[in-house]
Order: C-alpha cells, then sequence, then structure tokens
C-alpha cells in the first residue's frame, strides 16, 4: 500500500546488524546461555530443573520464579533508563542516535510496567496469599503455571526484538498512527503487540485465580473483614485486570489486525479513527497502574504493623479507600489526554474524578502514620522501605492532583514534569512498595534473612538517587522540555539540571548492583531463620516453618480474629491452651506436577514470532499446539494426588513442628 | 488447590446440583464466571468500536448495501434454538441420563456448525461484492465484532466435541457434569452476545 | 517474642531524607526565578490563568504534604523501639472515629476547592482570551517532522516559524498530515494535539512582543526532537508590515511543493505568498474529518 508522503516498507535484516552495542550484546547472551547449559549440564540438573521448577505448580515456586524475572527484568529496563540518561546528561549528545533512543524508551516502559512491576506483584501474590490465607495452593494451580509461562514467553519475544528483528520503537504506549504499518513498518511494532498480548492472557488468568483463590479458599473463620490488608489489595488489583485487560486485548488485537491484514481501524485513511486506540488504551492503562500500586498499599500495611508492633490504623477504612481507588480508577482514563480536543465539561468531570482518587489515598497514608503512632517501630529493611515511600508518595500524589488540574495538564503534558511525577509514584509506590515486600517474605521463601548492612547501603543510595535524579525533572519540565527527545540544544538552561539527574539515576544503577551483591553476600553467609516467624509477624504465613512445606498448612488453621497468628501467639503468651494441635493430621490432596504449561506456552511463543515476521505456517503451527495442549488437559483424569499422613508426620517432625 | 476431590469427596445431596458436589467443580464454575465477565468487556470494547465506527464507510459499501435480512435473521434463530438444545442437555446431565444429555448436545453442535456455515457464505458473499475488511473502517470493524463471535462459537463446537467424546468414555461424573455445565454457561453467553450483535450490527444497520 | 528488638542508637529520622529534599528544592525554587522556566513567565493572558490554578494547586497540595512529612518525621523519631523510649504504646489503638472523619474531610474539602478553580478556567480556556478584539485564525498542520501555518486572512503560510500580532486573540486551528504531535508554546499557554481528521483549537494571546518557543510535544518518530518552532509577536503594525514582506518575497505553495513538505524529512524555516486554497480543509476531511460533527463546527466557526 503505498501512501503519499510516507516511508515504505524498508526490507529489514533478520538479525540486528551495525551497531557495536548489539553485537557485543550478542556475544554476552551466547556467552551467557554456553554458560547455563554447561552448568547444568556439569552438575547434572537438568533433571532437577525440569522436576523441580519448570513443571511446578507450587505457587511458592511459581512466585520465586515471578520474582527472579522481575529482577532480571528490572535490569534490562534498569540498563535502558541509563543509556538514556547518558544520552540526555549533555546536550548535543552523540551516544545514541534517534533510532536507538526511540527503541530504548520504548522497551523501558513497555518492559518496567508489564514486565517488572507486573511479575513483582505476581511475586508477592504467590508467595503470602495463600500462606495468609490459610490455603494450601491457589484456587487453579496448574491455570497458575500457564499464567507464569505466558508471562515468561511474552517477555522472551520481546527481549528477543534486541537481536532480532528490532525493537518497537512507538514509545509504551504505542500510539498509532506512527505505529502503524506505512509509518512503522518492520517487526519491531509486532513484537510489542503479540509479546504484550502473549504475557496479557497470562495476567488475565492469575487475575481470575486469585480472585476466586480470596473469595472462596480462606481458612475456616477468616471473613472477608478478617483478612490481612495484603490480601484485600490482592482482591483490589485483581478486579481492576479483570475488568480492564480486555481492553488491552482488544486494543493489540486491533492494531495487530490493521498492521498485518491492512485493516483500518486506527490508520489515518479509510475511515480509520486513531483516537480510539487511546481511548482502549487508557481504559486498561490507567487502572494498570493501580493494579501495580495496589498490591504495594497492601504490602506496606502489612509491613508497617508489623515493624511497629501494632494494629493496622482504621482497617475499615482502608479496605473502603482500595475498593474505593479501584471504583474510580475506571472513571478517570480520559486526564492521560485532556489536550485531545475533549470539550471542558468532560475534562472537568475528569479532572475532578482524577483528583479525587487523591481522597482515598490521602486516607491510606494517614493511616500509615497513625498506625506508627504509639507503636514501637523498629526500622529494619521492609521498615524502611515502606517509611521511604510516604514522603515519596505524598510528593508523588501532589503533583497527580496538580496534573489532575486541566488547564495545569496543558502545561505539563508530555513534559518531563509528567514523567518526574510517575516516575515517583511508581518507583516511590511500586518498586519501594515490591522491595519492602521482597525483604519482608524473602526468609519465608529460602528461610534466610538478607544482610541488614548491605541492605541499609542499597537503601540510602537508591533513596538519594531516586530524589537526584526525579527532583531536577520536575523543573525541567516547567522549562520547557518534553519527554522523548533524544537530543537538546545547548543555550536552554536545561544542561545542568539534565547532568544532576543522570548523576542521580546511576546512582539508582549503584543500589541496584548493591541489592545483588546483598543477595550474593547473603548466600554465601546466611543468616538462618529457624523460628519461621523472624519480624514477630501477625499474620498466618508467620505460623509456618521457613521456607513453608510444599503442602503449606498440615492443619488448616482455624482463625478467631484480625492479625491470626498475632492473636496466637498473645493467646500464648496469657497461658492459654491451643487446642488445634491436637487435631489429627488428615491426607492432603495436592495438584499433580505437570509440564504442559511450560509447552503450551512454548506453542504461543512459537505462534506470536510466527506472526511477528507474517510466517503464516508458524503462526498456524503455533496455534494448533495450543489447541493440542488445551485439548490433552481437558482429557486428563489423573490431575491431582494425595500425601499420606506418614509423609506429612516425617516432614512435619523434620522441621520441628511436631 | 481444594482440600476436596473432584469423585472422592463427593456427597450426594439432592439440594446441590451435581456439578456443584465437588468443592473443586465449585471453584472452577466460579472462576468461569468471572472469566465470562472478561469476555464480557472484551465484546464491549468491540462493540464500542463498532458503534463509532459503522458511518466510516471511506465511500465504500454501507451497512444498508451489505446485510440480507433472511441471512442473519436465520442465523439468529438457529442461534436460539442451540442455546435451548443446549440447556436441555443440560438438564438431563442433571436427571443423570447420559444419552439424552449426548443427544442434545450432538443436537446443539449441529446447529453450532450451520450457524456457523450461515456466517461463513454471509462473509464469503460480502467479500466476493468488495466488502472486505481493508476496505473501510466500517468493515473492519464488522468483520472483527462478528468475527470474534465466530470464532468463539467454532471454539465452543470443538469443545463440545471434546466433552462428547469425555461423556462416551467416562459417563455422567461430577467432572463431565462440571464440564457440560460450563461449556452451557459458554454457550448461553455467546447467544446473549449474538441478541447485541442482531440489534447493535444487523437491526440497526437495515433499519 | 522479644528477640528481634533494634537496640542500636536511633538514628536521626527522615531528617536526612527531607533535609535533602530541602537542599534540592533550593536551586529548584530559585531555578524558579530565571525566564528559562517557561511556565512561569507566561506573557499571556491564557499562559498566565494556567500559571495562577498551578500556584493553586500546589498551595492547596501543600496543605497535606507539609504536614504529612513533617507528622512522618515526628512519629517515627518519637516511637523507635529503642531500650528506655518513654513514649506510649499502645498496641491495640487501631480505631478512631473522630480521627478517621477529619482525614476524610480534610482531601474532600481541598479536592472540593480545587474542583472549582479547575472547572472555571477550564470552561474559560476554551473562549477566546479578550472578547473586545476580532481575533486572529492560523492553521497549524503538524508534518513528518515540521510545523506548517497557513494565514487564512491573508492566504500566505510558513514553516516552522509564525508571527502573531500582539493584545489580540489567536485561534489556532490544529490539524495533522502526519501522526499524532502536540502544538505547545509553553509562554503562551497550554498545548493540544494535532491529529489527523481532526480540526483542534488552540485560543493563545501574547501580551509582549518577543521571540518565544514552540515544540512539538507528542512523540511522532525519528525527527521528533527537532520539531520546534518559533513564535514571533509583534505589533500589529510590524505584523502587516511582516505579511506584505512575505506576500512580495516569497514563492507560492503549490500542491507539488506540499507533497514535497508532507515527505518525512526535516526542513529549515521557510515562507510561502500563497498556498492551494482549501488544503487544510480537505486533508481534514479527506482522513476522517468528515465522520465528525466536531471538525465541521470548528472549521465552521473559524471563517
Amino acid at each position: 500500500m503505498h501512501l503519499p508522503g510516507y516511508v515504505n516498507n524498508v526490507a529489514t535484516p533478520f538479525f540486528v546488524t551495525g551497531d557495536p552495542m548489539i553485537y557485543a550484546s550478542d556475544v554476552l547472551i551466547v556467552l551467557t546461555l554456553v554458560a547455563i547449559v554447561f552448568v547444568l549440564t556439569y552438575f547434572k540438573k537438568w533433571g532437577w530443573l525440569w522436576r523441580e521448577w519448570i513443571t511446578t505448580v507450587d505457587h511458592k515456586k511459581i512466585g520465586i520464579m515471578y520474582l527472579i524475572a522481575a529482577l532480571l527484568m528490572l535490569f534490562r529496563g534498569g540498563v535502558d533508563a541509563m543509556l538514556m540518561r547518558t544520552q540526555l546528561a549533555l546536550p548535543n549528545m552523540r551516544f545514541l542516535e534517534a533510532e536507538h533512543y526511540d527503541q530504548i524508551f520504548t522497551t523501558h516502559g513497555t518492559i518496567m510496567i508489564l514486565f517488572m512491576a507486573m511479575p513483582f506483584i505476581f511475586a508477592m501474590f504467590n508467595i503470602a496469599v495463600p500462606l495468609q490465607i490459610g490455603a494450601r495452593d491457589v484456587a487453579f494451580p496448574y491455570l497458575n503455571a500457564i499464567s507464569f509461562w505466558l508471562f515468561f514467553f511474552g517477555a522472551l519475544l520481546l527481549n528477543l526484538s534486541f537481536v532480532i528483528g528490532g525493537s518497537p520503537d512507538g514509545g509504551w504506549t504505542s500510539y498509532p498512527p506512527l505505529t502503524e504499518w506505512p509509518t512503522d513498518p518492520g517487526p519491531g511494532e509486532n513484537f510489542y503487540l503479540l509479546a504484550l498480548q502473549i504475557s496479557g492472557i497470562g495476567s488475565m488468568a492469575t487475575g481470575i485465580n486469585f480472585l476466586v483463590t480470596i473469595l472462596k479458599m480462606r481458612a475456616p473463620g477468616m471473613t472477608l473483614m478478617r483478612m490481612p490488608m495484603f490480601c484485600w489489595s490482592v482482591v483490589g488489583a485483581s478486579i481492576l485486570i479483570i475488568f480492564s485487560f480486555p481492553a488491552l486485548t482488544v486494543a493489540l488485537a486491533l492494531l495487530m489486525i490493521d498492521r498485518l491484514f491492512g485493516a483500518h481501524f486506527f490508520t489515518m485513511l479509510q475511515g480509520g479513527n486513531p483516537m480510539m486506540y487511546v481511548n482502549l488504551f487508557w481504559v486498561w492503562g490507567h487502572p494498570e497502574v493501580y493494579i501495580v500500586v495496589l498490591p504495594a498499599f497492601g504490602i506496606f500495611s502489612e509491613v508497617v504493623a508489623t515493624f511497629s508492633r501494632k494494629r493496622l490504623f482504621g482497617y475499615a477504612s482502608m479496605v473502603a479507600s482500595i475498593m474505593a481507588i479501584a471504583v474510580i480508577s475506571y472513571l478517570v482514563w480520559l486526564h492521560h489526554f485532556f489536550t485531545m480536543g475533549a470539550g471542558p465539561g468532560v475534562n472537568s468531570f475528569f479532572a475532578i474524578s482524577t483528583m479525587s482518587v487523591g481522597i482515598p489515598t490521602g486516607v491510606k497514608v494517614f493511616n500509615w502514620l497513625f498506625t506508627m503512632y504509639q507503636g514501637r517501630i523498629r526500622l529494619k529493611l521492609p521498615m524502611l522501605w515502606a517509611i521511604g515511600f510516604i514522603p515519596n508518595f505524598a510528593i508523588g500524589g501532589a503533583t497527580g492532583v496538580m496534573l489532575a488540574v486541566a488547564p495545569g495538564d496543558y502545561q505539563y503534558h508530555n513534559s518531563y514534569f509528567l514523567i518526574a511525577h510517575f516516575h515517583q509514584v511508581l518507583i516511590g509506590g511500586v518498586v519501594y512498595g515490591m522491595l519492602a515486600g521482597m525483604y519482608y517474605w524473602w526468609p519465608k521463601m529460602f528461610g534466610i534473612i538478607l544482610n541488614e548492612r548491605i541492605g541499609r547501603w542499597a537503601f540510602w543510595v537508591f533513596n538519594i538517587g531516586f530524589y537526584v535524579c526525579f527532583l531536577p525533572q520536575y523543573e525541567l519540565g516547567f522549562m520547557g522540555m518534553t519527554r522523548r527527545i533524544y537530543v537538546y540544544p545547548a543555550g536552554m538552561g536545561w544542561t545542568a539540571l539534565n547532568l544532576i539527574s543522570t548523576i542521580g539515576a546511576y546512582l539508582m544503577g549503584i543500589a541496584f548492583v548493591l541489592i545483588v551483591w546483598q543477595v550474593l553476600y547473603s548466600i554465601r553467609f546466611p543468616e538462618r531463620d529457624v523460628t519461621g516467624d523472624p519480624w514477630d509477624g501477625r499474620t498466618l504465613e508467620w505460623s509456618l516453618p521457613s521456607p513453608a512445606p510444599h503442602y503449606n498448612f498440615a492443619r488448616i488453621p482455624t482463625v478467631t480474629a484480625r492479625d491470626a497468628w498475632w492473636a496466637e501467639k498473645e493467646a500464648r503468651r496469657r497461658g492459654e491452651d491451643v487446642q488445634k494441635e491436637l487435631r489429627p493430621l488428615e491426607p492432603i490432596h495436592m495438584p499433580n506436577n505437570s509440564g504442559r504449561p511450560f509447552i503450551l506456552s512454548v506453542c504461543f511463543f512459537i505462534g506470536g514470532f510466527g506472526l511477528v515476521f507474517e510466517w503464516y505456517w508458524l503462526a498456524i503451527l503455533g496455534g494448533l499446539g495450543v489447541m493440542l495442549c488445551l485439548l490433552l488437559r481437558s482429557l486428563e483424569t489423573n490431575t491431582d494426588h494425595y500425601i499420606p499422613v506418614e509423609e506429612i508426620r516425617r516432614t512435619e517432625a523434620a522441621l520441628g513442628r511436631l | 488447590m481444594s482440600l476436596a476431590h473432584e469423585e472422592v469427596l463427593s456427597t450426594p445431596s439432592s439440594d446441590v446440583p451435581v456439578e456443584y458436589s465437588t468443592e473443586d467443580g465449585a471453584l472452577k464454575i466460579f472462576g468461569f464466571w468471572i472469566f465470562l465477565a472478561t469476555d464480557l468487556i472484551l465484546f464491549a470494547c468491540l462493540f464500542t468500536m463498532y458503534q463509532i465506527l459503522h458511518i466510516n464507510t471511506a465511500g465504500g459499501p454501507t451497512e444498508q448495501e451489505l446485510y440480507d435480512v433472511p441471512g442473519f435473521t436465520a442465523e439468529t434463530l438457529i442461534l436460539l434454538v442451540s442455546s435451548f438444545t443446549c440447556g436441555l442437555a443440560t438438564l438431563e446431565m442433571r436427571r443423570g441420563r447420559r444419552s439424552a444429555s449426548m443427544g442434545w448436545l450432538v443436537v446443539t453442535v449441529l446447529l453450532g456448525l450451520s450457524f456457523i456455515f450461515l456466517e461463513v457464505r454471509e462473509f464469503v458473499d460480502y467479500v466476493n461484492r468488495g466488502a472486505t475488511m481493508q476496505r473501510s473502517a466500517f468493515l473492519s470493524s464488522f468483520f472483527t465484532l462478528v468475527g470474534t463471535h465466530g470464532c468463539h462459537v467454532s471454539l465452543g463446537i470443538l469443545w463440545m466435541l471434546s466433552i462428547l467424546y469425555q461423556l462416551g468414555r467416562r459417563g455422567i461424573s461430577a467432572m463431565t457434569a462440571r464440564k457440560i455445565f460450563i461449556v452451557g454457561l459458554y454457550w448461553h453467553f455467546l447467544d446473549v452476545v449474538w441478541v447485541f450483535i442482531f440489534t447493535v450490527v444487523y437491526l440497526q444497520g437495515v433499519m | 517474642m522479644q528477640k528481634t528488638f533494634d537496640r542500636r542508637r536511633p538514628r536521626a529520622f527522615p531528617p536526612a531524607q527531607w533535609r535533602r529534599g530541602l537542599w534540592l528544592a533550593l536551586p529548584l525554587l530559585l531555578g524558579g526565578c530565571s525566564p528559562q522556566v517557561m511556565v512561569f513567565h507566561p506573557v499571556g493572558p491564557v499562559g498566565r490563568t494556567e500559571e495562577r490554578l498551578i500556584i493553586i494547586s500546589i498551595v492547596l497540595t501543600a496543605i497535606v504534604v507539609v504536614p504529612v512529612i513533617l507528622l512522618l518525621w515526628h512519629i517515627v523519631h518519637r516511637y523507635r523501639d529503642v531500650p528506655g523510649n518513654d513514649a506510649p504504646y499502645r498496641p491495640e489503638f487501631s480505631e478512631s472515629r473522630t480521627l478517621e472523619v477529619v482525614w476524610w474531610s480534610i482531601p474532600i474539602v481541598i479536592i472540593a476547592i480545587l474542583a472549582v478553580f479547575t472547572t472555571r478556567d477550564t470552561f474559560a480556556l476554551t473562549r477566546p482570551p479578550e472578547k473586545s478584539t476580532t481575533p486572529l485564525t492560523v492553521e497549524v498542520t503538524s508534518l513528518d517532522w515540521k510545523w506548517l501555518f497557513q494565514y487564512p486572512g491573508s492566504n500566505i503560510a510558513t514553516v516552522n516559524y509564525c508571527y502573531i500580532p500582539t493584545n489580540r486573540p489567536i485561534r489556532f486551528i490544529l490539524t495533522s498530515n502526519a501522526p499524532m504531535n502536540s502544538f505547545w508554546v509553553p509562554q503562551l499557554g497550554g498545548q493540544e494535539y494535532t491529529m489527523p481528521g481532526m480540526a483542534m483549537q488552540l485560543w493563545l494571546q501574547a501580551d509582549k512582543p518577543g521571540l518565544y518557543y514552540g515544540r512539538g510535544a507528542q512523540f511522532s518518530g525519528k525527527g521528533f526532537a527537532h520539531m520546534t518552532f518559533d513564535v514571533h509577536a509583534t505589533s500589529q503594525a510590524d505584523f502587516d508590515a511582516w505579511v506584505k514582506n512575505v506576500k512580495t518575497t516569497s514563492p507560492p505553495l503549490t500542491e507539488d511543493g506540499y507533497n514535497q513538505l508532507a515527505h518525512p524529512g526535516l526542513s529549515g524555516k521557510l515562507s510561502y505568498s500563497s498556498y492551494p486554497p482549501n488544503i487544510f480543509h480537505d486533508i481534514i476531511m479527506k482522513e476522517g474529518g468528515m465522520y465528525m460533527k466536531h471538525d465541521r463546527a470548528v472549521l465552521e466557526s473559524a471563517k
């Protein structure tokens, strides 16, 4: 199709070529792969990898895999950020060309939101939720494994674009008509569409899975209003996933149909309407930021209460505010495009609905403060990140309210003010929250406590780096600097602030290295958690040994109060007799491991790869593989097994729990 | 994972239908309801697209020129009847009558197939008249909305075939009962979506 | 469970964090005085309205943010778990109707006040900033990767720069014949998108003569970073002289010339003494404007 005035299709080589950086990473990737294969073969670990990890349906192991993937993607996205900040450190830099810069900010945004933040929250869901509600696994363990592997292969597909075919370069929002075939030919954008689509299916399944788990599988006595606050936040996030991801599915699918089959949903000619993509994208995109931030709120609620040795303040308000945020978040999407010509009535409505998100959020902040008030605050690592979060989020929230003021937004829109704002809430909210959660539940996952000293260094370097990086960007926005420019001239007054910002970004990079060092150091010189309750916790997961046995609870606990484990400990301190240990053990019903979720996801990957390059035979092959896997599952009868009492007794005895 | 096992812990009770008799079955049915909610949102988005783009014909064929009243009326009647027969299959399943249940499922599959046949014929006819997906935004959204529904129906047919096979091999158990019930939910849902397609797409188009 | 008490001396708390914030804020605040901080140095009524609203929103949000940070500092300092801390410890204190009513109300009141100002100004900005003077219409098209300005009153066109008379409302009608962009002249006022097939309207006005920085704000591909333009605000007399000068000294813009311009690439500043009639209108209609009542209304009202 030839449109006047557009670049037409240029042949793209299969392997990305022509840049020394790419060649270097090609070599690194090959070397890493060879090293992994060698180590696995040398130590005869292939079987272990398959049996213990790839085929697992255990939520705890799936959680750990999500966590590792999230940290890897944080590294990848972080490197992208460093490259961008290096290019912007000084005016007229020649470090990156426009094409590379465009690809890098696109992959940075896409990876950080969808392949870092999402798996990070799913890691926390998986690690904590079943243990907190006293369940043996999630409602659909097999589906849970499928979710993880779909995410994994989605992420792989996107990252593959770095060396094969070329990365997407239309921004993480990927607005058409820029991203339509005539203006953006080649497989790069297809990678974006397919990778997000595949991992999005997984996310939707996770949302369904955890909603059902929490609503239907709580231990006896755990009413909704006795649930840990983290579980409430997961309910909120799951509802948001369920009702918003289909919009993303549709947006991506329609753009893909446009690109691959020449349809005209969002094109400039033949009646296409690009505005509709923008609407669909943000109908998902705005709830998405609450999907990732609500679980962080949940984690802060757990951490603040635990490390203040105090009940969470205003539990009912906290629940109400989570639900209020969830509902309001559907009514605000237009604030991402106040400047796209909606009438003043519409803009005012969305401005006010957006500001009103500040009400429940403000209430949460006050409740956290009063949870600490008259408590006994221990500044352990999780608490440090939680406390670091509060000023961060206060400022980020305030700039959010400022952005909601539509006429103000006419000035901030697409400027560095916006960039500073959303990094402040997404890093200050989500990343701080997830790191707090990681430190908090690390002993529960691995049975060791991460080294406190290195962790403090990491926290302070990160926190300082954060402000150094992003506060100047607010000012840059007021000075007229827009996002996504790869180069800027001298003489605008932007230079000093950009240089400071770059230094801050590097400090955060150093902090990431410190965290990695902390993990490695703690593995080498472990501080073991032998009690199962290193923080003097309040919720049920701390009643279990660390790490928990694969069936979690030998006996499903009966819950009589909020903060169930704390209540039980209090009862013991008062010398009351705790009867439940005397109940006889019963055989435990567990799902079987299965390799099919992995194979199913490989088929999705093959199909997706085929569509990216428009090799339809491969796409059909992948699709048939998917159908076959589904059919085999449908016909399967031997899906679960029982753990005999004897084995439970042995395991519990070995853990010192009998 | 649920505590209860599919077959083992099933307690025959008159007030709980067989598909709900195990905890696993109840969980899966509840999960499927939530899945239907996601699918509903997906269709809602496609309907919105159609509603906005249906006048954007770019000088190409319009709704009035394309839609064929006897054709879509037949499709509608067939799908409505198939929803009824699918409901009968569920009822017979609850009475424990395997062959009756299977019979109604077979009728449902046949009706589904004839629906798909009519729909494909309709699409081919449009394409032959130059109304391809590439012609205009209206046609892109028409083929995508109606086609997505058609794909759902086709998947439902394959699913029912697999359940028929299992029903033949294993008879009515808590597991097969749950599968019949869930595929029924799916089928009724598609019927509801079609009612909206009938109204929003076809009726609005020819009025 | 007493074993996990942290027995170290309390570190001066959030102090570090909060003081650091102040330190960094200082140069930023000082920087706010530099005219390079365009948003805070508006030269027209639109920009001033927006600046005033921005300052109102900063003050209103500060009412919550500052106490929250001070309170955090105080609480963490006072209630550290260290031996000999004599602060009260009430582990079961978790409900207080009064307190909760207070902090549900504070944000509600603040948001309500801000909502009133927001609504007022949102409506005000859709109207011409000044009623007494007849507005000047300028039609703006974003192309890959340049800005085309057309003056329907005098039938001249420019690329990557424009002239406007001071003290007169300017009605910018915006569209795009390329992927979306956004038209932003920070010192005159906020931005509005340029979108294919749509006619958008943006009112701006300059009170002081000067050269103002304008740029595309929505990413539109490879050449996006270079999509800047100059806005020259001059007296009406100088503006008329400039129009006359362009009319007499510049070549006309032909259909072919337009297609050349629309081809992706960068461009310097160009001037044209005339342009094909209706080209702006036709492009909008062709790219989807024919389906939108709003577009037709905007184009009608500009006539």
